[in-house]
């Protein structure tokens, strides 16, 4: 499995039910998530995205992130060939668990968003001792 | 099948569309003609014109920097590494959309690059390769006398 060759992985462009004030495209980041006893981790790939430009907030059991690319960089900059395209990252996920929202983690590596969020104690598995 | 996905895409015939236009700039452009034996399709690569100079724009993330190979030979530049995924043992994974594995890119510019000068930064999952023309390639002037 390590040997082989990766493949490109196209974009997939969200459907905003609003338009946004700039007609600026955004894409759902690719995304892994798991689980551990103690924590979600979520890992979102938003090549492009720098530190500050990620918002991520949970409301009502759901996490949400977004992630605004710097266009400014691409000013003056005349297309002569593209494979892909370019625009903000946006995705919503519903959390299965309850989210101790005070302790949410971020880290920003290239690229790649990586998301801890620890699970609130009444969440967390507990071993039922049978009498 | 080599694919390291388990969770499809949305929509087929956007993919399906994907293909088509991915494979008529193919075969329109004249950027990736002539390639070496290391032809894949990874990393997506944007070129850009910047004054007389090339810009090549990479996305490429998740990968270290360390495991990033660039090589320029005349007008040729080769991209190769590896991307990793690692999850720690004994976790339950509930998605798993990212994709690992090697990849070696060869691209030919129909332009002369002054291959001494290029430069390549990698941030945020970016490569940006700072391509520019040899002297002897740009627009010159001619005075009528």
């Amino acid at each position: 499995m390590a040997n082989q060759e990766l493949q490109v992985q196209q974009k997939r462009e969200l459907e905003n039910k609003e338009e946004a004030m700039t007609p600026t495209r955004v894409f759902a980041p690719i995304a892994d998530i798991y689980e551990t006893n103690d924590a979600l981790t979520v890992i979102l790939e938003m090549p492009g995205v720098e530190k500050n430009n990620v918002d991520v907030r949970v409301e009502d059991d759901i996490l949400r992130v977004n992630g605004q690319l710097d266009l400014s960089k691409y000013k003056g900059l005349l297309p002569l060939y593209t494979e892909y395209n370019i625009g903000n990252y946006s995705r919503n996920f519903r959390l299965s668990n309850k989210i101790d929202q005070n302790k949410i983690a971020a880290e920003l590596k290239d690229g790649v968003l990586w998301l801890t969020l620890p699970k609130a104690e009444e969440a967390k598995p507990r071993t039922i001792e049978i009498k | 099948m080599g694919f390291d996905m388990i969770t499809a895409f949305g929509d087929p015939f956007e993919t399906l569309l994907n293909l088509q236009r991915a494979l008529e700039a193919r075969t329109a452009s004249d950027w990736l003609q002539n390639q070496t034996t290391s032809q894949g399709p990874f990393p997506p690569i944007n070129v850009f014109q910047q004054g007389h100079d090339i810009l090549a724009v990479i996305e490429l993330p998740g990968v270290d920097k360390n495991d990033l190979q660039i090589q320029a030979e005349n007008n040729t530049i080769r991209i190769s590494g590896r991307k990793a995924v690692t999850y720690p043992e004994g976790v339950s994974l509930h998605r798993r959309e990212r994709m690992r594995g090697e990849f070696d890119r060869t691209i030919t510019l129909p332009v002369h690059i002054d291959a001494d000068h290029i430069k390549a930064e990698y941030r945020d999952g970016i490569l940006a390769l700072f391509l520019p023309r040899s002297e002897s390639d740009k627009p010159r002037t001619i005075s009528v006398s």
